[in-house]
């Protein structure tokens, strides 16, 4: 049976930014050392924090809960390493607030066995248990948007979930976990869509990869179980491709409606490095305690994908992939959405995919900003169709509201194709996501009042 | 022919619909209070809102009818408040005036920027990369958002890229505090002089890494204030404002000057025993 399927059908618009992938694609995933102390926020997720179950000086084994869901919309936290809790109080966090968590100090000597739990079995389990099962294990969307992902597969009354897509398609340049993943763990990534089809009630499975991982979709495609109904689909090469809305797009041809989400079209999208994940700890009952991380830029020496315990700090990894004395800039995530870092003792949490340094000589200055000469190449480029133009005009003049109301201004998804493409380097992504904080922050006030 | 059958067409039309307006005006007329117009005209018409009302004219309305005195408009001069409860024939209610009091000391001659911003200037969006660049995660960003948004020319950044308040032109409007992502402002009597300006939540000597003029939580204000005028909350002292705190006694000790006493002329004095700071220059920067 060939499930392998070449599509050439895709998203509008769209950017083609310089891969920069071959430095780390070949690279197997390799373990990382355990740090002498982690650092664990409790808001490692989108929604709810979670809530510490242990007290200072608590000794806890790896894999043991440090931290229960603090509602529905949220999961629970468990202990990467064995050690000895060292302080609950406030720990820095990417988004530069302080945040409550815990600091986590490694036993030295330990064998760092994992802790296992009650497995779920993927025959016998019901459709809510295993979505029980997939909250307890703390696991979110690993693709960088750490939503919880038992939420995500819920699917809602009166509504149909007829595929299920596992997104491989991995859009960001210079990243290559999920490529490695794909390569490496097709076993749990099949056992992960049992668990997956069963909770959503699918009836297929469509594997997106883009054709510069031809390897990883014909490994795929061979390894795939013959009882599965699975397509490895593979997609021509442009950016945005993983994100969920331009995939619905490419690979079933239906459009998610403004302000909807994929379930309102019969699809849930899920990034590989998920399902993985849920295939390999479900069957033991355990929590997710590290991923895959790819550290690369040119400020690196020891680049690669790294297996890298939730909680370790962005120094001691810096240390050990030897990074340039001289690093200047630090990325969390990929040169597109990441985020740039200003404090190194910020820990990698579960959304982080990958680590970007450069030094300052390969920095190219920041350019000066021109006023926009409405040549269009950002509408050109928007996945979502808006007119960015337009909306960072409205927001120089800080017109919040008339951005949100008249130029759709929430169905921007900041993947940075508009500020790509811009000749005038107008920040606009930074622009839309104040301005989206802004139009959150009235309607907030407006309901309070 | 033609001229005059639409001259006396048109002609009749218009007086039609003028007598349906002028009938519609006594008909459909609304008795408004005429002093709203001249209280209206005596207010700063500055619509800034600090009085509690939309505007202006919504507080001229709540005067002419009893529901605020003239004392409440912070904008107005003494003379204009005068006049208003003079032409109303009410009291002053001259209430306590309030200011815009900023909680952080830290310019860039005292505090450390671990990282270089660079992008849309301004804090609010500074604030959104990894909550921009400076060391204290609470601290000013100095973008001067507040500036930006201050109608009444009351806020100024100084040589070290902090907001100052000028008090007399301050008309508590809290433009400032809806502008800071830092919620570093917040409006307060003029009365109250001792004053807490950091906002650290960090305990310890390594906070002064960051900042040489954060507080470090050492509790000594806590323990000079009289009977539990200030207790120590999150690693800050919180001065419990409903109690006497016309005292300097709390400031004396502090290390830092983190704590400190607003003068009349709007400079924050700070104790004797707190460190000097000499350096004029701003400090280096470092990534780290």
């Amino acid at each position: 049976m060939n499930i392998l399927h070449i599509r050439h059908n895709t998203f509008k618009h769209g950017v083609h930014p310089p891969e920069h992938k071959e430095d780390t694609r070949g690279l197997p995933i390799r373990q990382f050392p355990f740090a002498p102390l982690l650092i664990l926020p409790m808001t490692q997720h989108i929604g709810v924090p979670a809530v510490p179950v242990v007290r200072e000086g608590q000794e806890v084994s790896r894999g043991q809960l440090l931290a229960k869901a603090g509602g529905y919309l949220s999961v629970p936290l468990h202990a990467p390493v064995s050690g000895v809790v060292h302080r609950i109080g406030n720990v820095p966090t990417i988004s530069g607030q302080m945040a409550q968590g815990i600091y986590l100090k490694t036993f030295p000597f330990s064998t760092q066995e994992a802790v296992e739990g009650i497995p779920v079995d993927v025959n016998e389990a019901k459709q809510e248990a295993i979505l029980q099962a997939i909250q307890d294990a703390g696991i979110v969307g690993l693709g960088g948007a750490a939503f919880p992902t038992h939420v995500k597969l819920k699917v809602p009354e009166g509504k149909r979930c007829d595929t299920l897509i596992i997104n491989g398609v991995e859009c960001e340049p210079y990243l290559t976990t999920d490529h490695r993943v794909m390569l490496e763990q097709a076993d749990d990534i099949f056992m992960g869509i049992r668990y997956l089809l069963k909770a959503t009630q699918a009836e297929r499975c469509i594997i997106g990869i883009e054709a510069n991982k031809q390897d990883a979709a014909e490994h795929l495609a061979a390894c795939a179980p013959s009882d599965l109904p699975l397509t490895v689909a593979v997609l021509t090469v442009k950016y945005p491709q993983g994100a969920e809305k331009m995939l619905i797009t490419a690979l079933l041809g239906r459009e998610v409606p403004s302000g909807g989400l994929p379930i309102d079209v019969g699809a849930i999208v899920i990034n590989v490095a998920t399902t993985a994940e849920i295939g390999r700890l479900l069957p033991h009952g355990r929590g997710i305690q590290e991923r895959v991380v790819t550290i690369t830029g040119p400020g690196i020496r020891k680049k690669g994908n790294y297996l890298i315990p939730i909680g370790t700090p962005l120094r001691f990894v810096l240390e050990y992939v030897e990074a340039d004395p001289d690093l200047s800039e630090v990325y969390l995530g990929g040169p597109m959405m990441g985020v740039a870092v200003s404090n190194l003792d910020i820990p990698i949490t579960k959304g982080a995919s990958g680590v970007l340094a450069f030094t300052a000589a390969q920095v190219s200055r920041p350019h000066r900003v021109y006023p926009c000469i409405h040549c269009g190449a950002c509408i050109q480029a928007c996945p979502m169709s808006l007119m960015p133009n337009k909306l960072g005009q409205l927001a120089k003049f800080e017109a919040w509201d008339e951005m949100a109301e008249q130029h759709h201004l929430m169905d921007c998804f900041e993947c940075g194709s508009c500020s790509y493409v811009c000749p005038s380097h107008i920040p606009l992504v930074q622009y839309f996501r104040l301005a989206k904080i802004m139009v959150r922050k009235r309607k907030q006030s407006k309901t309070a009042v | 022919m033609a001229i005059v059958i639409a001259v006396v067409a048109l002609g009749s039309l218009t007086l039609l619909l003028a007598i349906l307006l002028a009938a519609a005006n006594k008909k459909l007329y609304v008795y408004e209070d005429p002093r709203i117009d001249a209280v209206e005209d005596m207010l700063p018409h500055a619509n800034c809102g600090a009085c509690g009302f939309p505007g202006c004219r919504p507080f001229a309305e709540a005067l002419v009818n009893g529901q605020a005195l003239p004392g409440r408009c912070t904008v107005s001069s003494d003379e204009g408040r005068k006049r208003i409860a003079l032409y109303l024939g009410v009291a002053l209610g001259a209430e306590e005036k309030y200011v815009a009091r900023l909680a952080c000391g830290g310019g860039i001659n005292v505090a450390r920027n671990r990282a270089h911003y660079h992008g849309i200037s301004s804090c609010r969006a500074a604030a959104l990369v990894s909550g921009g660049g400076k060391g204290c995660l609470w601290g000013c960003l100095g973008w001067g958002d507040c500036v930006a948004v201050c109608d009444f020319d009351a806020l100024h950044l100084n040589e070290h890229c902090l907001p100052v308040v000028d008090v007399q032109k301050c008309t508590a409007c809290g433009a400032c505090v809806e502008a800071c992502p830092k919620d570093l402002f917040s409006l307060q009597p003029v009365s109250r002089r001792l004053w807490v300006n950091c906002k650290n939540l960090e305990a310890g000597d390594q906070v002064l890494e960051e900042c040489q003029v954060a507080c470090t939580a050492c509790g000594r204000c806590a323990m000079d204030a009289p009977g539990g005028l200030i207790t120590m909350v999150h690693n800050l002292p919180l001065i419990d404002y409903s109690q006497d705190h016309r005292t300097q006694a709390p400031i004396q000790r502090c290390p830092t000057g983190a704590i400190g006493w607003w003068s009349d002329d709007g400079d924050f004095l700070k104790g004797p025993e707190s460190r000097k700071v000499i350096r004029q220059t701003p400090r280096k920067e470092g990534f780290s």
